[in-house]
C-alpha cells in the first residue's frame, strides 16, 4: 500500500531521531500532531544505504525494534482519549511487536498537556491509557500482559507553553516491564 | 512525621484571656454585610499601640503588634486603613479608653472605627489591652485582654482580630485558618501548609514524589492527598497529629479526595473498575458505595455544607462539566451550560454558592455559580491562568492559583473578585490552594 510505503519512509526518518529525543528535544521531529498522515516528505537525498524496513518493528534489529517500540507514541486530540487513526496503525506495530516477544509486559503510561486542572487532567490519562490497552487488547493482546498508569500533566516531554509541545504531551506512551 | 506543627498546638492554653466590658453588649452584625458584592470597606485607624512602661523594647512591640493586627484586618478586604500620618493626636500620649478618646479627632481623620492597644512587656511575657470603637457613636465594640509569651504575640492579635471580625459580621473569619498547597520548590512536588495570610509556610510531605489534591477534614485533624510514592497515583489519609491512617491503593487512579461535613468519610475516583467513577469511603479508606455510574470521566468531588449533595467535573456529555448529585435521592443534574470545560468546583462552606475554574478563550478564570445554576460570574479577568479556587471557611474569601506572573503561584481574593493578591512567594511553583477549617481549642 502506498501509504505504509510513506509511513515506512517517516519512519526511517523519523527513527534516528527519537533514539535522542530528550537532549535534541528542539529538533522538530514528530512535528506534527498525528491528526493527518505525513505528508509527503521533502525531497531528501534518500541516504537510507541499509534495506528499507516495513512498517513493522519485527523486521529491524532487536535494539532498534524494542526502543521504537517504546519511543514511538501516540497522540490524543485535546480533552479527548479517541484512538486516533494515525495511532491505531501504531497501536497495530506494537501489538505485532507484542505478539513476537510473547515474554514482554507492558505499562501503558496515558499523559495530558498542561491545561486544565491537575485533577481532571489525571483522569484524562488514565481514560487514554485505557483506551489504548483496549485498542491493543482488540487486536489481541492479553490484557493481563498490559498495567496502566496515568501521570495527568506531570509529566510531560515539552515543557513549552504552546501547541506544539501540548500536541506531543497528549500522549500514551509505552514502557517494556 | 512532623505533623505536629502545623497544628496550633499548645500555645493557646497559655494566652490567658479577658473581656473588657463593653457596657451594653447589642450582637448587631448590621457593621459589615458580608454578603454585599458591593461593600464599602470601613475606613479604620489602626494606631500605634501605646507603650506602658515606655521601654524601646516595649515600643517595638507596640509597632509590630500594631502593624500585624492592621495588615491581619486588612486581609480581609473589609476595611480601608487611615494612614497613620494623616493622625492627629499622638498614640503614645493619647488615651486607649473610650473617656480619655476624643473621638473627633478620629471622625476628622475619616475613620468610622478605631482600635487602641496598650503593650506591657516585662520577663519575657506580653500582656495586650486591645479595643475596637465606633468613632460615631463613641462606643466600645469589643475589649480584650491577653497575657502569654512574647511569642505568642501573632496569636494573641489574631484571637484579637477575630473577635473583631465577629463583633463586625457575626462570622468568626478566617485567622484561625491555614492553607494547604502544592509547591514544587524541593524538586519534587510535595504538600505545605502555610497560615491563612501565608505566613510560615512549612513542609507536610516528605515523599520526593508527586503529591496532589491535599483536601482537609471539616475537624482539621486529618487531611487526605494523592502520592505517586509507590509509582502511581494512590490515595493517602493522614491524622496531621498523630502517626496514623490509611492508603488506598487500588488498580488505576485513586485520587481527589473530598471530605463530607460532619463525618469520617469522603468520596474519591477510583478507577479499578476499568472506568473513573467517585466512591463513597470510610475515612479508613474502604468503600462504603459508589456515587457516580457513567462511563467516562468523573472526577473532583465537592461537598455542600450539610452533606447532602456533592457537585463534581463530568465529561458525560462530550468535554468536562459540573454536576451536582443528591445524596438522598442520588439524582445527577448539570449546573454549568456556559462554556464547553469547566473543572474544579468548590462548594461554598456557607451559602450556596460553587466556585470553579472555566476556560475562557483559551485561559482559565474562576466563576461563581449559584448551586441552582444561576447567576454564573466571573470573578478573574487576567490574561493568565486562574484556577483551582477553595473558600476560606467563613466563605469571605477564595484562594486560587494564577499565572499572571508567570510561574504558577498562590493568590486570593475577596468571595466577589475584589483585592487580589499573590498570597506568599516561594521557590518553584505553588498550586492546587486548600483552605483549611478553623482551628479552635
Amino acid at each position: 500500500m502506498k501509504k505504509n510505503l510513506w509511513i515506512g519512509l517517516a519512519l526511517v526518518l523519523v527513527m534516528p531521531a527519537l533514539l535522542f529525543t530528550v537532549s535534541c528535544a528542539k529538533k522538530t521531529v514528530s512535528s506534527e500532531p498525528s491528526v493527518k498522515p505525513a505528508p509527503a516528505p521533502a525531497p531528501a537525498p534518500a541516504p537510507a544505504p541499509a534495506p528499507a524496513p516495513s512498517v513493522d518493528y519485527t523486521d529491524l534489529d532487536e535494539e532498534t525494534a524494542r526502543n521504537l517500540f517504546e519511543n514511538e507514541d501516540i497522540n490524543f486530540d485535546f480533552d479527548k482519549s479517541v484512538i486516533t487513526p494515525f495511532a491505531e496503525e501504531v497501536l497495530k506495530r506494537k501489538a505485532m511487536y507484542m505478539r513476537k516477544h510473547a515474554d514482554i509486559s507492558v505499562i501503558i503510561e496515558g499523559h495530558c498537556d498542561e491545561r486544565g486542572t491537575a485533577e481532571y487532567n489525571l483522569a484524562l490519562g488514565d481514560r487514554r491509557a485505557e483506551a489504548a490497552k483496549a485498542f491493543m487488547v482488540y487486536l489481541g493482546i492479553a490484557g493481563s500482559r498490559m498495567t496502566t498508569i496515568s501521570y495527568g500533566e506531570e509529566r510531560p516531554v515539552d515543557s513549552r507553553s504552546n501547541e506544539e509541545a501540548w500536541s506531543k504531551n497528549r500522549r500514551a506512551h509505552f514502557v517494556i516491564e | 512525621m512532623n505533623c505536629k506543627r502545623f497544628i496550633s498546638c499548645g500555645l493557646i492554653t497559655l494566652i490567658v484571656c479577658g473581656i473588657i466590658t463593653t457596657g451594653g453588649w447589642a450582637q448587631d452584625y448590621d457593621y459589615i454585610d458580608i454578603t454585599n458584592p458591593f461593600l464599602r470597606k470601613s475606613p479604620i485607624a489602626i494606631p500605634v499601640f501605646k507603650s506602658i512602661t515606655d521601654t524601646p523594647e516595649e515600643r517595638q512591640i507596640s509597632k509590630q503588634a500594631a502593624d500585624l493586627l492592621a495588615s491581619s484586618l486588612e486581609f480581609t478586604g473589609y476595611f480601608k486603613l487611615i494612614d497613620r500620618k494623616a493622625f492627629l493626636v499622638d498614640p503614645q500620649t493619647a488615651g486607649i479608653i473610650a473617656p480619655n478618646i476624643n473621638f473627633q479627632n478620629w471622625t476628622a481623620v475619616g475613620a468610622e472605627l478605631l482600635v487602641t492597644g496598650g503593650v506591657l512587656s516585662r520577663d519575657g511575657g506580653i500582656e495586650l489591652e486591645l479595643r475596637l470603637f465606633d468613632t460615631f457613636k463613641m462606643r466600645l465594640l469589643v475589649g480584650k485582654r491577653y497575657k502569654g509569651r512574647s511569642t505568642d504575640q501573632r496569636q494573641m492579635i489574631h484571637r484579637f482580630c477575630s473577635e473583631v471580625i465577629y463583633r463586625l459580621t457575626g462570622n468568626w473569619g478566617i485567622f484561625d485558618s491555614k492553607i494547604a498547597f502544592i509547591s514544587t520548590g524541593t524538586g519534587s512536588k510535595e504538600i505545605f501548609v502555610s497560615e491563612f495570610d501565608g505566613y510560615n509556610p512549612k513542609r507536610l510531605t516528605h515523599h520526593k514524589s508527586i503529591s496532589l489534591s491535599p483536601d482537609w477534614s471539616r475537624d482539621g485533624h486529618w487531611i487526605a492527598y494523592t502520592s505517586y510514592v509507590k509509582g502511581k497515583p494512590d490515595l493517602y489519609i493522614k491524622h496531621l497529629k498523630e502517626k496514623r491512617g490509611s492508603i488506598v491503593a487500588k488498580k488505576g487512579i485513586n485520587i481527589t479526595p473530598a471530605w463530607v461535613p460532619g463525618e469520617f468519610s469522603l468520596a474519591a475516583t477510583l478507577s479499578f473498575s476499568g472506568d473513573p467513577e467517585i466512591y463513597l469511603l470510610t475515612g479508613t479508606g474502604k468503600i462504603i458505595k459508589k456515587l457516580t455510574s457513567s462511563w467516562g470521566i468523573d472526577v473532583s468531588p465537592t461537598w455542600s455544607s450539610d452533606g447532602k449533595k456533592m457537585a463534581f467535573v463530568s465529561n458525560r456529555s462530550g468535554g468536562p462539566q459540573i454536576y451536582i448529585f443528591n445524596r438522598d435521592t442520588a439524582v445527577v443534574e448539570r449546573l454549568t451550560f456556559e462554556g464547553r470545560y469547566n473543572t474544579s468546583p468548590a462548594w461554598s462552606p456557607v451559602g450556596n454558592k460553587i466556585a470553579y475554574g472555566s476556560l475562557n478563550g483559551g485561559q482559565f478564570d474562576i466563576y461563581t455559580i449559584d448551586t441552582d445554576g444561576g447567576d454564573p460570574t466571573q470573578l478573574t479577568f487576567d490574561p493568565s491562568d486562574e484556577e483551582t479556587p477553595s473558600w476560606a471557611p467563613d466563605g469571605s474569601m477564595i484562594a486560587y492559583s494564577s499565572t499572571r506572573e508567570g510561574p504558577k503561584r498562590i493568590y486570593v481574593m475577596t468571595a466577589f473578585g475584589t483585592d487580589q493578591r499573590r498570597l506568599l512567594t516561594l521557590k518553584g511553583q505553588q498550586t492546587s490552594p486548600k483552605w483549611s477549617p478553623r482551628f479552635t481549642k
